[in-house]
């Protein structure tokens, strides 16, 4: 057996929004197409940790290594690490100035400088793998919330990251338009994708989890398989938790 | 007498259409150079103004303040008699200068504003897909702020045009000045006031009919 690949790792991470402490002393490993769900009630930082992870948020103390790199603000291009991990954000975030397709190769042309042709024959390639075939050249306005969703998606495995974070992927949408969207992230899962997820869809966490991570008041309080997890968990807070949203 | 009245005025509205044509040129050919240069004016200091360099913001907002807090028609003085004497500049560039000098301030303003009002989401999705901070801006951000400031830009480019009236006052023939200069020629002033008023109404009617077309056009592929 080939030995595992190491994506990120995070160390006695803190972060601090002035005197509110919202991340305390984290500590995480993602190896290479793990995917790693976390989750716990709103404000228990999961979101923060994960806009920490492509430096939308910049740490207060600690480390965070990508792909064995320790990154500091200081010494690194954080746009290069960015492109290496994808962001998909609960309010898709498209840009509603472009097409679909404009969104889909937007960065590619821009930041990794490859032709228009090529970028128009990988982004729709990407657009009919989620689905979105027809829509190439409509703008996202005309779009449903999962159809954004997937745009979103499309547009961040664009440039071809090694990890992608999902920040409550589904929260902005619909109950009829979760499935979709999350069908979607499954089938990337099983293409071996590297994935951190923050959402409250605790289906989703079971059935495609390796690993399920439960935060509270900015603390890891426990990790495990799903399995274990969701039917024995060890700590008291992890009980509540999940009998509360059960 | 309200009859002979209309005739008069029908025959100096229409005896004077040579001389306010030259005007009109030159009012037409002193807007567009005011308000080009006043807009890339009006973009460099609302980006230095959002800008997180304190310095840059104070040099922004001290512009800004000199331009509210003194009269246009001093600003252009200031600037007809520092420009024409000291580096001896056509009359013509020292007017746009004072009225792009003007409308930069405001232009900033409308600019600053949009920009701010873009969603944070669209600067985060630019900045994660490893897009430079510059980049993002070029990009995403100012496509949309530039159509959501049509509306307000259109209104400063029309205050532009009449406040383009104000250069007569050093001398220069444009629409206004002629209005001025025949009036204290025949000492008949009223008819040619009328009849300048006219001809900015109208220039007016124009630019509002375009701005209106961009709004629609924008509109439709939102």
């Amino acid at each position: 057996m080939s030995e595992v690949r190491e994506m990120i790792r995070v160390d006695k991470l803190n972060k601090s929004f002035g005197d509110l402490h919202v991340l305390k002393d984290i500590d995480m490993t993602v190896n290479e197409s793990d995917v790693v769900v976390l989750v716990g009630a709103s404000g228990s930082g999961k979101s923060t940790l994960l806009r920490c992870l492509n430096f939308l948020e910049i740490k207060n103390s600690g480390t965070i290594t990508i792909e064995s790199e320790n990154v500091e603000k200081e010494t690194h291009n954080l746009n290069k690490i960015r492109e290496k991990v994808g962001m998909v954000f609960q309010h898709f975030n498209l840009f509603p100035h472009k097409t679909v397709l404009g969104n889909v190769t937007e960065a590619p042309i821009q930041v990794k400088g490859i032709s228009r042709q090529q970028a128009v024959k990988e982004g729709k390639e990407l657009l009919d793998k989620v689905g979105l075939g027809d829509k190439y050249n409509v703008y996202p306005s005309t779009l449903s919330g999962g159809q954004k969703q997937r745009v979103a998606i499309a547009r961040a495995l664009a440039m071809k990251p090694d990890v992608m974070l999902f920040d409550e992927p589904t929260s902005a949408l619909d109950p009829e338009l979760v499935g979709e969207v999350l069908a979607t992230m499954k089938e990337l899962a099983l293409e071996g994708m590297t994935m951190v997820v923050v959402t409250h869809e605790m289906g989703f966490a079971r059935e495609v989890g390796d690993w399920v991570v439960y935060m509270h008041d900015g603390k890891i309080v426990e990790t495990g398989i799903p399995s274990d997890l969701f039917d024995h968990p060890q700590e008291e807070r992890t009980k509540a938790f999940l009998s509360s949203i059960l | 007498m309200l009859l002979s009245s209309l005739l008069e005025f029908y025959d100096i509205f229409v005896g004077s259409f040579d001389l306010f044509l030259e005007g009109l040129w030159i009012t037409f050919k002193l807007s567009i150079a005011s308000l080009l240069i006043a807009f890339v004016i009006g973009l460099f200091i609302a980006i230095l103004k959002i800008s997180n360099i304190k310095i840059l913001q104070w040099i922004a907002d001290l512009y800004i303040w000199i331009v509210r807090g003194t009269p246009l028609v001093v600003q252009i003085f200031i600037l007809f008699y520092g420009l024409t004497d000291i580096f001896l500049i056509p009359m013509f560039w020292a007017g746009v200068a004072g009225l792009a000098f003007h409308s930069g301030a405001y232009i900033a303003e409308i600019i600053r504003g949009t920009i701010q009002s873009i969603d944070k989401g669209q600067r985060e999705a630019g900045r994660s897909l490893g897009m430079t901070s510059g980049m993002t801006m070029r990009r995403i951000i100012l496509p949309q702020a530039f159509r959501r400031a049509v509306p307000s830009l259109g209104n400063q480019f029309i205050i532009g045009i009449k406040d383009s009236s104000l250069v007569s006052f050093i001398g220069m023939q444009d629409l206004f000045g002629v209005a001025s200069s025949m009036g204290s020629n025949t000492f008949n002033y009223l008819p040619y006031f009328i009849t300048v008023a006219i001809y900015y109404l109208f220039i007016v009617l124009i630019l509002t009919l375009i701005v209106n077309k961009i709004e629609k056009k924008l509109a439709r592929s939102d």
